[in-house]
């Protein structure tokens, strides 16, 4: 049995700043991280981000994943466990079990749990939507952008939001063809400023299409041909608005659901938000679920993006370590901020989703109105 | 495909290391997950499902989702989307739910 007074499990954006500020309010923390890496997905972002300097606006989020990675690795209070998945939870006696390379079982007592396991892609129901060819957009992105290799020649995005818009042009990047993207929504779900880079390559942008079906190449057994139909002004397909395109690969990008399993083995009150993106955990507006001790932070807190997931992995540091006794006399300071920035990212028109899901979530006792 | 040019990006690759697919010799790199070496030598199609053996490849690609799971040195459900690549590894297109021997 391994002890620590923190464990992080999930070293991506929240997790990596969850315990960097544990441990600059002076608590021991391991991160547990099941690749061999840390970064989380921030290692396939080349966008630059936005935001305030504070959330590293403009610099892009493969640096950003290096920047936080370089820091904890260098920092003494941060042990780092790599290709460790954490497997289960055992709530009566605290303890996490975690599978290390794949072929060893390590126990784990930490006092304090921050999780930030992140969000994994949804899918999307159509015929022969199994076909291989069919990938999530994230997927082609960790593919291009992780492994340098192609996913195939001519590309139909399913949805334009942020993902699909930023994909769309990464794959562009790397010379492959967008045939089109297309979003079951009346309007652009992502911002404009990226669908305005891939429209402006010539890339249409298709509003209120879907996918009817996919058809494989009889042969190969693989992706040949999409076909995509439009919705009426009440998302029913109009027959006979069917066009056939001729793609190898079809990224899905509908949006991404909490990875929350352990969450439910510690017993944590979970409540569906669909703003939010399925199933997160009820918490306090210091990011500690009804479970005292477990806090989350990022994608599996609510979907959102990386720099609201830094800054929520950082206030769940805080308070894990303050809640130990570890307090420099700047952490109620520190607090504040962080909330305070919490409130800047999600005010105005593109935070409303995040707003309205928060406000089911938060739970009492909080004055939480980001 | 592999990606030789990248207006921001470099890929460090391994060594180039040989295996095989259903007993063809494939090139990869070392260290690499071998669904992307697979996805450079062409192979889309990574298993069949259990009932009505319909052909799979990867969908997420960070080990999520199950869809990419192959026979890797008689092992049965390997998630090759994040098992790294090595030298001589023998990998198998897997048919339903595989045999744990």
């Amino acid at each position: 049995m391994k002890d620590t007074e923190i464990a992080v499990i999930g070293g991506g954006p929240a997790g990596l700043m969850a315990a960097l500020a544990a441990a600059e309010m002076g608590a021991r923390v391991t991160i547990i991280d099941r690749n061999s890496r840390l970064g989380g997905q921030l290692v396939k972002q080349t966008h630059k981000f936005f935001g305030s300097e504070k959330e590293y606006a403009s610099v892009r989020g493969i640096d950003i994943g290096r920047l936080l990675s370089d820091e904890v690795l260098k920092n003494p209070r941060i042990e780092t466990m790599l290709d460790s998945t954490v497997i289960g939870y055992y709530p009566d006696d605290g303890v996490l079990g975690v599978e290390f390379e794949g072929k060893t079982f390590v126990k784990i007592k930490p006092k304090k749990v921050v999780v930030a396991t992140g969000a994994s892609e949804k899918f999307l129901p159509f015929e022969n939507n199994d076909l291989p060819g069919i990938y999530g957009a994230g997927a082609v992105q960790t593919l291009m952008n992780e492994h340098g290799v192609v996913p195939g020649e001519n590309v139909l995005m399913v949805g334009a939001g942020n993902i699909g818009l930023i994909v769309s042009y990464q794959l562009m990047q790397a010379k492959v063809n967008v045939k089109a993207i297309i979003d079951a929504a009346p309007c652009i779900g992502g911002y404009w400023v990226h669908a305005s880079k891939v429209a402006r390559l010539g890339v249409p942008i298709m509003t209120s299409y879907t996918i009817k079906a996919a058809y494989p190449n009889e042969a190969t057994g693989t992706l040949e041909r999409a076909v995509i139909w439009q919705l009426d002004d009440r998302w029913q397909p109009i027959p006979g608005t069917e066009k056939v395109l001729k793609v190898d690969v079809i990224c899905i990008s509908v949006g991404l659901s909490p990875l929350t399993e352990i969450l439910w083995q510690a017993g944590c009150e979970m409540k569906y938000v669909p703003q939010l993106g399925g199933h997160v955990a009820v918490r306090n507006e210091n990011m500690e679920t009804t479970v005292p001790g477990i806090y989350v932070a990022g994608d599996v807190a609510g979907v959102e993006e990386a720099s609201s997931a830094m800054i929520e992995g950082r206030l769940a540091g805080l308070n894990a370590a303050k809640s130990l006794g570890y307090d420099d006399g700047t952490y109620s300071e520190k607090r504040l901020e962080a909330i305070k920035r919490l409130q800047n990212l999600r005010s105005g028109p593109v935070g409303e989703k995040i707003r309205q899901g928060l406000a089911q979530l938060v739970s009492s006792g909080g004055d939480y109105n980001a | 495909m592999r990606i030789t040019e990248h207006p921001i990006l470099t890929f460090k690759r391994g060594r180039e290391v040989e295996f095989t697919f259903n007993g063809k010799k494939m090139k990869g790199y070392e260290g690499e997950p071998i669904a992307a070496a697979l996805h450079d030598n062409g192979v889309r199609v990574l298993s069949y499902s259990k009932h009505l053996h319909r052909p799979r490849g990867f969908y997420c690609a960070i080990g999520n989702c199950s869809s990419c799971l192959m026979t890797v040195n008689g092992e049965p459900n390997v998630r090759v989307c994040t098992e790294k690549l090595r030298e001589g590894m023998v990998v198998e297109t897997q048919k339903g739910r595989g045999d744990i021997k």
